[in-house]
């Protein structure tokens, strides 16, 4: 028989990480933004009604046809909604205070997710304009943005 | 492949074609009482199991619960380091992450005295040589290096006794992972009873 009085100092634990490993092929289009991160530029694709898409979409959202023309976008853009991060963890791409945002490049008509770093949460507000801060050594990873920056007035208009 | 147009700035550079996307979960893994007690017998190169009455159903490695009855169980049992291979896999392909020599050979092996299959190794014997019934014994590290951990056992090897023909789902005529049901009997409403009603069960 177990005895009831099992010395809870006795339960035993140690460190479970698991990992997945993934590495997938990108295809031609997110390909292609994966590449322009790379080259410090941002890329979204031409919607059939017009619209620029970014990150670029493969397929038209309305007729499902395949979305081939790629076009420049930014890299400047508008905050378009945001939440605020006091505690950032360990897995955030910054390690003190920032805001995850919805940031809408110039030329874009989505936005895509972004750490802006504002410093304080006052200075954060929806219309902000922001930069991307470029990593120094780019592999082709959404990484090689390393966090968004405001604009300094004047500038990136 | 479609026909991409890409803006003038990434025309002539070489495309990105493929991005590493690793998921990484990080866990403090506590045991709980059952397993720390099977974790400790492996110390002492013991195989313990858990069964709720002294009829019931042996389980190793114990969770501390029997899941048919949904009772705890409190009696501990020491199981064979013999048993049989209730079912196999040859693994035939490196992976990330593994440190086996390919090709090896990953078994549910149904001990002796036990209800539920542990997962081990099968070694000393080639891959395909492995047989659902075979009869294999634990081989153990060495003292110095034992610790609270199944891979204390280094694997099972065939233990040189003939083959078990009883190692099958009851009714049907080939092998399962599923080890044995208590008296050939297949798990129903009737002897599993309601955790949340109280109803039905049947301790045997």
């Amino acid at each position: 028989m177990t005895d009831d009085s099992t010395d809870q100092d006795e339960i035993l634990s140690a460190p479970l990480i698991i990992e997945y490993p993934f590495q997938r092929t990108t295809g031609p289009v997110i390909g292609a933004f994966l590449t322009g991160l790379r080259e410090r530029v941002l890329v979204g694709s031409r919607a059939e009604d017009g619209r620029v898409i970014v990150p670029p979409a493969e397929f038209d959202p309305v007729s499902g046809n395949d979305l081939t023309e790629l076009v420049e976008v930014g890299p400047a853009g508008e905050v378009q909604t945001w939440a605020w991060v006091t505690a950032p963890h360990d897995k955030h791409p910054l390690d003190h205070p920032f805001a995850w945002a919805q940031i809408r490049p110039d030329g874009a008509d989505t936005a895509m997710l972004g750490a802006v770093d504002a410093g304080t949460i006052e200075a954060m507000s929806t219309g902000l304009r922001v930069e991307p801060v470029w990593a120094d050594e780019r592999v082709g990873h959404i990484d090689d943005i390393t966090r968004w920056v405001p604009v300094a007035s004047g500038e990136g208009a | 492949m479609v026909d991409i147009r890409l803006p003038e700035s990434l025309r002539g550079v070489e495309p990105v074609r493929s991005v590493r996307t690793p998921a990484q979960l990080d866990y403090e893994f506590t045991a709980g009482d059952a397993t720390s007690r099977f974790l400790k017998g492996i110390t002492e190169k013991r195989i313990i199991g858990q069964r709720a009455t002294p009829t019931s159903r042996v389980y190793v490695p114990p969770r501390g619960a029997d899941p048919e009855l949904g009772a705890a169980t409190p009696i501990e049992v020491e199981v064979a380091q013999t048993g049989t291979v209730t079912s196999f896999c040859v693994v035939n392909l490196a992976f990330y992450g593994s440190v086996m020599e390919i090709p090896y050979t990953s078994a549910l092996i149904l001990l002796d005295g036990a209800d539920l299959s542990v997962m081990h190794l099968i070694q000393e014997i080639p891959a395909d040589q492995v047989r659902i019934g075979m009869r294999v014994e634990a081989v153990w590290r060495d003292d110095a290096d034992i610790e609270p951990t199944l891979e204390s056992i280094k694997y099972f090897r065939p233990n040189g006794e003939p083959d078990d023909p009883n190692v099958r789902i009851p009714g049907e005529g080939h092998g399962t992972g599923l080890g044995s049901w208590v008296g050939g009997v297949a798990p129903t409403e009737a002897i599993i009873r309601n955790p949340r009603t109280g109803e039905g069960g049947e301790v045997r």
